[in-house]
């Protein structure tokens, strides 16, 4: 059996409102802007600042909220697509700047928004074939690097952030059974597509989409409507089907944290989903979406909220590029 | 649904518009508070009224809120 022993995260220091998003696009609403997207402010990575700062600065954390000694890690996880570099792996770095012995394991894997789910899923493989007694799950994401400096909409969705957990064989919370998907087919829909092998050159070529929206290969593109038709279609069967897996009824789930992409998508999916507010998380006016990260700082706001009590039993989900998606069930 | 019920569902996805100038001869996408974002709200009601899924693109072959009725009532 795996558990949760530990969460924490961090957030980079540099603040961007909706007053600051108003000023470079006047065209824009604060209302608007907080009223949609749910966010009022995003923190943003600095020019020097990469995933693999934001991750090392979230396992401090981690380490000096729980007592916990970098002697105890055996193996290092990290979910980025904003790796410090090509190769080598940034986890590898991590293990040297955190103090991690040279016997632990340690590899990065390439999600995002479903990351946290499947960094679980992993770090609980890993424990259960007894390769490891103390997986460091860290997700971290810098997309803002990968933004168009006048892409409005996605600088106003999009905060920087990292996040870290201990999944050990104790702890307050056991990870359950998962479901989990995968639609490659839909690659294009959210994609940096220049830079990596394919297209290793950068083309500077922009040119509209089907939507009214602009592609700019150069930078983080996200087709909106079909992102969205896709989060409608998969997350209710998801949500079903991961209760159903863990022996549960609807009735039984205490409470849903799910990927934090916008409030509009989240309202909507808590509808089509029939979840009752109160048993549902969304908050993102302080951070935003920080892409790998929202599910894990949600779960550490709740933990600091004291929401949950021993028996209760949570559903995380996670759902974006790839496309991938994927569901877990946490019982404390 | 009639199309009075969609188009008092859809003068309610407008924040700034006033409902009563919405009728099924209204360009929807002329309106000045039209934007992506709209197109999203369309695909959530279409979704939760009507369990079906419609495309930006689909919504954006449409002219008018009549025109949209129509194929989501027909085609969507």
């Amino acid at each position: 059996m795996a558990f949760i022993r530990a969460v924490s995260y961090y957030l980079p220091e540099q603040v961007v409102t909706n007053e600051d998003l108003i000023r470079e696009f006047p065209e824009w609403s604060v209302d608007k802007i907080a009223s949609k997207v749910g966010v009022l402010q995003r923190h943003v990575a600095g020019p020097d600042e990469t995933a693999g700062d934001l991750a090392e600065k979230a396992a401090r954390k981690l380490f000096a909220e729980y007592g916990i000694a970098p002697a105890e890690i055996d193996f290092v996880l990290l979910c980025t697509q904003s790796p410090d570099y090509f190769l080598p792996t940034t986890a590898c770095l991590l293990q040297d700047r955190l103090g991690i012995p040279t016997t632990a394991g340690a590899l990065d894997f390439d999600l995002g928004c479903s990351g946290c789910i499947y960094g679980l899923a992993l770090a609980k493989g890993l424990i259960a074939g007894g390769v490891a007694n103390n997986v460091l799950l860290l997700t971290a994401e810098t997309y803002n690097k990968y933004i168009h400096p006048s892409d409005k909409g996605n600088r106003s969705i999009f905060g920087d952030g990292a996040a870290a957990c201990l999944v050990s064989r104790e702890g307050f919370a056991e990870i359950g059974e998962f479901v989990l998907g995968t639609d490659g087919s839909r690659f294009r829909d959210l994609i940096v597509g220049t830079g990596a092998a394919r297209v290793h050159e950068r083309t500077a070529a922009e040119y509209p989409d089907e939507e009214g929206g602009l592609v700019r290969e150069d930078y983080l593109y996200m087709n909106g409507g079909r992102i969205f038709n896709f989060t409608l279609e998969v997350v209710p069967p998801l949500v079903d089907a991961v209760t159903v897996r863990n022996g549960n009824t609807k009735e039984q789930i205490d409470y849903y944290i799910f990927h934090q992409a916008n409030k509009f998508m989240l309202n909507t999916i808590r509808k089509i989903c029939a979840i009752p507010k109160d048993k549902f998380y969304l908050d993102l006016e302080q951070v935003g979406n920080t892409v790998s990260s929202t599910v894990l700082i949600g779960l550490k706001n709740c933990l600091d909220e004291l929401k949950f009590a021993p028996g209760m039993q949570v559903v995380l989900a996670g759902f974006g590029v790839g496309l991938s998606w994927g569901a877990t069930l946490l019982r404390f | 649904m009639t199309i009075d019920a969609f188009i008092a569902a859809f003068a309610d996805l407008l924040d700034e518009t006033d409902p009563a100038e919405i009728t099924a001869d209204t360009y929807f996408q002329e309106l000045d508070e039209w934007s992506s974002l709209s197109n999203l709200s369309v695909i959530a009601l279409v979704k939760t009224e009507y369990d079906k899924t419609i495309t930006v693109k689909e919504i954006r072959a449409c002219e008018t809120v009549g025109d949209l009725y129509n194929y989501i009532e027909n085609e969507g």
